[in-house]
């Protein structure tokens, strides 16, 4: 006879001492482990309920935040924690993001700051309003330890410090962005002009056609290249190489904004009267990548997280909203009672907050992910988020999953509107299908939604 | 040397392969590239865990146990007192015999993770033991019939079906509830990942039971009598009922109705057993046949005959078949693979009738509730040797079971999930008509063509012996009150329109209308 039975020594399965770890043996088997597809839709649901019930976006306010409307955001690409803020009445502020404290303030212009940005070298910004000027300043934290009075930081002490340069313009100013490697940087209003920071008359004129020029911003990639928006609803490239414009597209609505894609250099998307935002190749214009619907008012600005991945938008609707780059519809919507007309939204540098100035004075700090947590996590912490995200991910598609991670409580205001939104776009759609019906084939074509805002094209011949 | 293995010999990862082996993983899925590219890389992440889980067998710690004769000796002639002294100190110490010749006959059952024992006698006596050690964990005299005894999720709690109502003990023997909706049942069962108490019996009726909040999830008429037999496919979680014209029956908390019927014996339905991955069932019945059914295909697969009839039946986790039938305990082995000439293993109980054969789980134990007590019997190769730790843990602390309850209480399964595909979830459903047809085809379903007769409406005409004449049947008296004359409007109603139609069926042309249409509704 042979014969072996299973006979397990508890000296290898218990632990000698109670502190003592006790082992786990594992057996991979699938008999042993039955329901495995349930039990992992099961967890998928519960991790969905727990990211709903962790969802607490909004962090908080910078400081006390500006007198008057926040109109523009700039952030230093070289920093994490460093960010400009201009209002209405005239004053620029710099920010400490992780004390949530102001820096320094200056009162830079009379009537509004219309643009504003961070020099790549992060000592100095710039920034232009309705006054006819563009001054550039200083921004040398450790200069501000506060010794100084006001008249020493606003003039500087020692000829450091302050304000550094005023330009004299022509006309008023709308919108300023820097040169990514040399020392120009560009300002729209009347006309785009190319400044060099060592000269103090503008280099050379590039306007081509708008009579007002709203946005102008530098891709930071393709170092030359400006994209800029008009008031006549066209965004036009510029080269500063050949100092000619080399693309230029009219779109049925007015484009508030531009935010090149950082990873993506030949990419950049737009914020548009029309309640959209729209993801453009420069290469071919005729055409929008990508269409970002949802919002139920003009949407002011855009940007990019610095991986290109996703999109945050701010719109005149009083929302925020985050897309992914490759999605029609958002993500997540943000929102408080007290937030205003929102006209400028920035991704952090680190891409884990968003921040958001509006109407009512103040500047928001937001989580990108609301049920994220910035703490330092364990191991197996990290690992349980790990797995939750890859069941989450894995089971998106189920009705009851679907349901929960979709649904946000949205103002009535903005519920209302979206509906009536959808029930007039229905009735154009309707229109046109029942004209489509009724015409003779062909004559109606469909217009894919991604071509429908565009009214032409130009591409300037070399 | 030949328990190393080579990194360049290939893995045997059938075991661990998932959906049937068959399916062909495509190069190309779709036209969309972003969509395959995204499809291929989950093919690649499924094989890489395959092999990985595949290689992790090098780790397990445990073999299974086995018994080979050598020479003209057979396995099923070893005496079991050959047996434990052929084995080491440590299994033949788990042999034991509980003499209890007062209450019996004895029903047993053992805790999830095979730790603890629990025994109940028919006149009343129960009592839970921690087996390996001897430890009496309560002992409890109830003075009423005893029909089952179920160990709940943990080693802590326990269900009693009793002369009247099932109950709910702990592990001291404290009765925690009285379950008044389970009247006169005989069976019990527990699907662990539902936390649903299941119960049938004398009433034909089977109710579920959620445990973990208290509620009755669903009760079913079975509609064919007393239940004889219960068993719980551990794989899918579907019950199946055995009963007395010998059907086998399979049900799920969601329908009212079964899920499937199996005709299986001639006469009654005695026991029947489910292996741990719900591919096979083993079936006996009063017809002294035990038939062994592949459940996959609803396919008888081989009849084995028993002297008498079968009472009690289970399968272990390596699929050893073994059948109580009168005095006698038999052991089967490749049942499923094969037809058996021989049984693998023998004993017999002298002078006491077989009531319930459990395998313990993760041991070479099988224990035997018989007419004078409990017995347990050294079977090598029965058990699964190497346990999962995070699943059931035969060696878990205080804390480590407190854990684990909490955490299968988190991730318990719905009630509504239980079919007989338990994989089905997050699946698409390609029998749904918007998947398997082309958009065009969908509206040839749903519309009628024009030819199809759309069928005629027909008023509802009652019989002669309607509700209404047997009302006025049993209004004796002769009172003309205001129903009453209702009444009689309405059955001369019923008379005309009866008229009519059997006038229509004869084909007798109508009667011209004399008053005109105007004048006929004074009529």
């Amino acid at each position: 006879m042979k014969i072996k039975t299973v006979s397990r020594s508890s000296d290898t399965y218990v632990p000698v001492r109670n502190t003592q770890e006790s082992s786990l043996p594992r057996n991979l088997n699938p008999a042993l482990h039955p329901f495995e597809r349930a039990r992992e839709y099961t967890k998928a649901l519960t991790a969905t309920k727990m990211e709903k019930m962790f969802a607490q976006p909004f962090i908080g306010q910078l400081g006390n935040g500006h007198r008057d409307g926040v109109y523009q955001i700039a952030k230093n690409f070289s920093t994490t924690n460093q960010v400009a803020t201009g209002s209405a009445d005239g004053v620029i502020k710099y920010w400490d993001m992780t004390s949530r404290s102001e820096a320094v303030s200056f009162k830079a212009h009379y009537g509004m700051v219309s643009g504003l940005c961070v020099s790549p070298n992060s000592s100095s910004m710039l920034s232009c309003g309705d006054d006819k000027t563009v001054k550039l300043w200083s921004v040398n934290t450790d200069e501000f330890d506060g010794s100084q009075s006001d008249q020493e930081l606003y003039h500087g002490r020692d000829g450091k410090g302050g304000l550094l340069k005023t330009f004299l313009g022509e006309h008023s100013f709308k919108g300023i962005d820097h040169h990514q490697d040399e020392e120009l940087f560009c300002t729209g209003g009347a006309s785009i002009q190319l400044w060099d920071i060592n000269r103090s008359k503008y280099i050379s004129n590039l306007s081509w056609g708008a009579d007002n020029i709203n946005t102008v911003k530098f891709n930071r990639t393709q170092t030359n290249i400006i994209a800029s928006a008009g008031s006549d609803n066209s965004i036009v490239l510029y080269d500063v190489r050949t100092n000619s414009p080399i693309q230029k597209v009219v779109t049925s609505l007015r484009t508030n904004s531009i935010a090149w894609n950082p990873m993506e250099a030949f990419n950049f998307a737009s914020g548009c009267e029309d309640h959209n935002a729209y993801l453009w190749d420069m290469r071919r214009l005729d055409r929008s990548l990508n269409v970002y619907k949802d919002h139920v008012a003009a949407v002011m600005d855009v940007d990019f997280s610095p991986t290109g991945e996703e999109l945050v938008t701010g719109s005149y609707d009083k929302t925020i909203r985050i897309y992914k780059t490759r999605e029609g519809h958002s993500r997540d919507i943000y929102h408080t009672k007290r937030m205003q007309h929102i006209f400028c939204v920035k991704f952090s540098t680190d891409s884990k907050y968003i921040l958001s100035g509006s109407d009512d004075s103040n500047i928001r700090i937001w989580r990108t992910n609301a049920s994220e947590r910035s703490s330092i996590k364990s191991t197996r912490q990290r690992n349980k988020l790990e797995y939750d995200a890859a069941l989450k991910e894995r089971f998106k598609h189920m009705p009851e999953i679907r349901r929960i991670s979709k649904h946000r409580h949205v103002p009535i205001v903005v519920k209302k509107a979206g509906e009536i939104k959808r029930v007039e776009t229905d009735a154009l759609k309707k229109r046109e299908d029942n004209q489509r019906k009724h015409s003779r084939p062909g004559s109606v074509p469909f217009k894919s939604e991604r071509e429908k805002h565009i009214r032409g094209t130009a591409i300037k011949e070399q | 040397m030949s328990h190393i293995v080579s990194a360049s010999a290939p893995l045997d990862t059938s075991k661990y392969q998932r959906g049937s082996s068959k399916q062909q993983k495509k190069a190309r899925y779709t036209k969309d590239r972003k969509l395959n590219a995204g499809l291929k890389k989950v093919d690649r992440q499924y094989k890489d865990a395959v092999q990985s889980a595949a290689s992790t067998e090098l780790l397990l710690q445990e073999d299974a146990g086995y018994l080979e004769a050598e020479g003209m000796e057979k396995t099923f002639k070893f005496k079991q007192d050959e047996i434990s002294e052929a084995v080491d100190v440590s299994t033949a110490a788990k042999k034991f015999d509980l003499k209890l010749e007062e209450f019996g006959p004895y029903t047993i059952d053992y805790s999830r993770n095979g730790r603890e024992l629990l025994i109940a006698g028919r006149k009343g006596h129960v009592a839970s033991i921690d087996w390996r050690t001897g430890a009496l964990g309560c002992e409890l005299n109830l003075n009423e019939t005893c029909h089952a005894i179920k160990s709940l999720h943990n080693d802590q709690y326990f269900a009693v079906a009793q002369k009247k109502y099932t109950f709910i003990y702990d592990k001291t023997g404290l009765e925690l509830h009285r379950l008044k909706q389970h009247i006169d049942s005989t069976l019990l069962d527990f699907l662990p990942y539902h936390f649903l108490l299941v119960s049938a019996g004398n009433t034909g009726f089977l109710k579920y039971h959620d445990v973990s909040t208290g509620t009755l999830v669903s009760e079913y008429r079975t509609k064919l009598g007393p239940t004889q037999a219960m068993k719980q496919n551990p794989w899918n979680a579907v019950m199946h009922l055995g009963h007395g014209n010998g059907t086998v029956s399979l049900w799920s908390p969601n329908m009212s109705t079964p899920l499937a019927k199996i005709q299986s014996s001639r006469g009654p339905v005695r026991d029947l057993a489910i292996d741990r991955e719900g591919r096979y069932m083993a079936v006996s019945g009063a017809d002294k046949q035990l038939k062994i059914w592949d459940l996959r295909k609803f396919k008888e697969i081989d009849t084995y005959f028993t002297p008498t009839p079968a009472t009690s039946l289970d399968i272990s986790d390596n699929g050893l078949l073994s059948v109580g039938w009168g005095p006698h305990v038999t052991v089967w082995k490749d049942v499923f693979k094969s037809k058996q000439n021989s049984p693998y293993m023998n004993h017999l109980l002298p002078g006491s009738k077989i009531e319930k054969i459990k395998y313990v789980p993760f041991e070479d134990i099988l224990g035997v509730g018989h007419q004078k007590g409990v017995s347990s019997l050294i079977v090598p190769g029965a058990g699964e040797a190497n346990y999962d730790a995070l699943e059931l843990n035969p060696y878990e602390s205080a804390k480590q079971r407190q854990e684990q309850e909490v955490r299968s209480l988190l991730n318990k399964l719905s009630p509504d999930t239980i079919s007989m595909d338990p994989s089905v979830i997050g699946t698409v459903d390609k029998r749904a008509s918007s998947i398997r047809l082309k958009p065009g085809q969908i509206n040839q379903v749903t519309t009628p063509g024009e030819d199809e007769t759309v069928p005629e409406i027909r008023p509802d005409v009652q019989g002669k012996n309607s509700k209404l004449r047997s009302h006025l049947r049993k209004k004796k008296q002769n009172v003309i009150d205001q129903r009453k004359l209702r009444i009689e409007k309405n059955l001369k109603m019923e008379k005309e329109i009866r008229q009519k139609r059997h006038r229509e069926f004869k084909g007798i042309p109508e009667e011209k209308d004399l008053l005109g249409p105007a004048l006929a509704r004074f009529k």
